[in-house]
């Protein structure tokens, strides 16, 4: 009985090991080893901070760098506020035969690849774009107007792609708000602000954490809604990265690029698991 | 506010409106690449020059169809094989992490199981970058010392499998755990008094009553596979995946053909998840 257990443990723990330790620590250790090599022009290398250094002396760097994370803040805030009153709509106000059918209507579109969504806004957006063409037959608009390669765009479009991280939790946690709590505040006089920010918000916080530490990590990580709904002007860290892999081939700077992402995704992701008194494992289920 | 209370009326219609809004938001932008698929003109925008199936179909030299588009399909069929070779890697595994962290104890369980979900939080594009580093650290380091060549640490088809692996097992680990945790362990009890060794109760029982689980795993784990886009753009070699494929062709500028291949995305993926939704409808019941 207990050989059999050993072997069991030893059959399981195999293949996760290797998976863990190979793609997951592995890598790391060497991004993190990469990102403080310097590669001299006579092609020898020299462990040096220099990589960091340019990060803070190159405006561009850092500037792109907290950019990108003011705007997945202001994505993940927007996000919230349009989810949360469909989420309330969805778990509250609708029929109850209909609410199955409203929450495969807001699954459905994710299920289909980001690439699709964005190109389905850029030919919405664009100056030729449906959008236009409809403004001008309207005649509000006298020429087409470019609606697309500007930050609103990319913020749209970032909104867009992280919807459904925010829907889904809310709706869970919402689903067990009993209605009766929001009968008695109405009944003793309280107004809809006071049940909003009183009743219901309290309630859907760890919902309300868990989507919006899902939503900032992915739009923080993302690359295409910026990449071709963004201007010249909207450059995004995660390009940043490729551009130092692909075009640069500085593969040392774009380690430690890299590097301060994930240490700020992970810094922030602890932060808002810290505020809410919730563990990684608890935020996942 | 909620179904039992009275409401105003501009109240009740604004909320409808606005959820309105949100699904027309939520749709136009698929609903919009569908229509252009069918619409006889070289640019996939309006005005509307009557329908024409051209875009799948046609074999002429100015609009080649998807069905005769040679790179478009071998990317098809590249993403495929991909999903299939992620699909059973990470199911497998997947499955064997479910077990080890539902049914085992060893030391450091807690630190594994911290390890397990790390892909959560890293952003897809740093687990690219770092599984490039980490082959290309260790193809040079085998081919100074021991002058081996090992085709599979240059970015290409197996990097790419690699690199969507090691997130995708996390997914498969949360879903088939689960379904686990509810298993009832006297099922097993009773196996092993009647004489059943371990792995003898796990084909029997336990995968059985896995089964549901796994099989919805996998299709989420194809899906994931055959869409994803940060990870495989810095471990893709000479054979682009489909949404590898299709970025390049959106940033310079656009055919509806792309359309012609987002409309089959999004009628296959409606459809795909239709069916599992039907039959995780029919295991819980």
């Amino acid at each position: 009985m207990t050989q059999h257990r050993k072997w069991g443990l030893f059959f399981f723990l195999t293949p996760v090991l290797l998976w863990l330790t190979l793609l997951i620590v592995l890598p790391h250790i060497d991004l993190l080893r990469m990102s403080f090599i310097l590669e001299t022009d006579t092609g020898e290398t020299e462990w040096r901070l220099s990589n960091y250094a340019s990060f803070f002396k190159e405006p561009i760097y850092w500037l792109t760098f907290v950019r990108t994370a003011i705007y997945s803040i202001i994505v993940t805030l927007l996000t919230l506020v349009v989810a949360l009153p469909v989420s309330f709509f969805i778990t509250k106000v609708a029929r109850p035969g209909t609410r199955g059918f409203l929450m495969l209507l807001i699954l459905l579109p994710f299920w289909v690849s980001e690439l699709v969504r964005v190109y389905g806004w850029m030919i919405l957006l664009r100056e030729s774009g449906v959008i236009n063409h409809f403004l001008l037959k309207l005649g509000i608009l006298d020429q087409p107007v470019e609606m697309l390669y500007n930050d609103a765009a990319m913020i749209l479009g970032l909104v867009y792609t992280s919807m459904l991280f925010m829907v889904v939790p809310l709706v869970s946690v919402l689903e067990s708000l009993d209605d009766s709590l929001i009968e008695a505040a109405y009944d003793l006089g309280a107004d809809m602000g006071t049940i909003v920010f009183k009743i219901i918000v309290p309630h859907a916080t760890p919902g309300i954490v868990s989507g919006a530490i899902v939503v900032f990590m992915l739009t923080l990580g993302n690359y295409l809604t910026p990449n071709l709904m963004g201007g010249k002007n909207s450059l995004w860290f995660t390009e940043q990265i490729y551009n130092q892999f692909i075009a640069s081939f500085n593969w040392n700077q774009g380690a430690a690029f890299g590097f301060l992402l994930l240490l700020l995704s992970s810094g922030i992701v602890w932060l808002g698991l810290k505020l809410s008194g919730q563990t990684l494992g608890k935020v996942v289920r | 506010m909620i179904r039992t209370l009275p409401t105003s009326r501009t109240y009740d219609f604004g909320f409808r409106l606005y959820i309105c809004f949100y699904f027309v938001f939520l749709f136009a932008p698929l609903l919009v690449t569908c229509v252009l698929a069918f619409n006889d003109s070289l640019f996939p925008s309006l005005p509307w020059k009557g329908f024409t199936l051209d875009w799948f179909f046609s074999n002429h030299a100015e609009r080649i169809g998807i069905f005769h588009d040679r790179i478009n399909l071998d990317s098809i069929w590249v993403s495929a094989r991909v999903a299939f070779f992620v699909t059973l890697l990470s199911v497998s595994v997947g499955t064997c992490a479910a077990f080890l962290f539902e049914q085992e104890d060893f030391p450091f369980k807690s630190l594994l199981y911290f390890l397990m979900l790390a892909p959560l939080v890293i952003p897809g594009v740093i687990l690219g970058i770092s599984i490039l580093l980490v082959s290309n650290t260790l193809g040079t380091a085998l081919e100074d010392s021991w002058r081996m060549d090992v085709g599979i640490l240059r970015p290409g088809f197996w990097l790419v499998v690699l690199g969507q692996f090691s997130f995708i097992t996390t997914l498969v680990t949360l879903v088939v755990s689960a379904r686990l945790k509810k298993f009832d362990t006297t099922l097993e009890e009773a196996a092993l008094n009647l004489g059943a060794n371990r792995m003898q109760v796990i084909f029997h029982i336990t995968l059985k009553f896995l089964r549901p689980a796994i099989i919805g795993a996998a299709a989420m784990a194809f899906l994931m596979s055959f869409e994803n886009f940060n990870t495989t753009l810095f471990l893709v070699g000479s054979e682009a995946t489909l949404p590898i494929n299709l970025y390049l062709q959106v940033r310079d500028g656009s055919t509806p053909v792309i359309n012609a291949v987002s409309f089959l995305l999004i009628a296959g993926t409606s459809l795909a998840a239709m069916a599992m939704l039907y039959m995780s409808g029919k295991s819980e019941t």
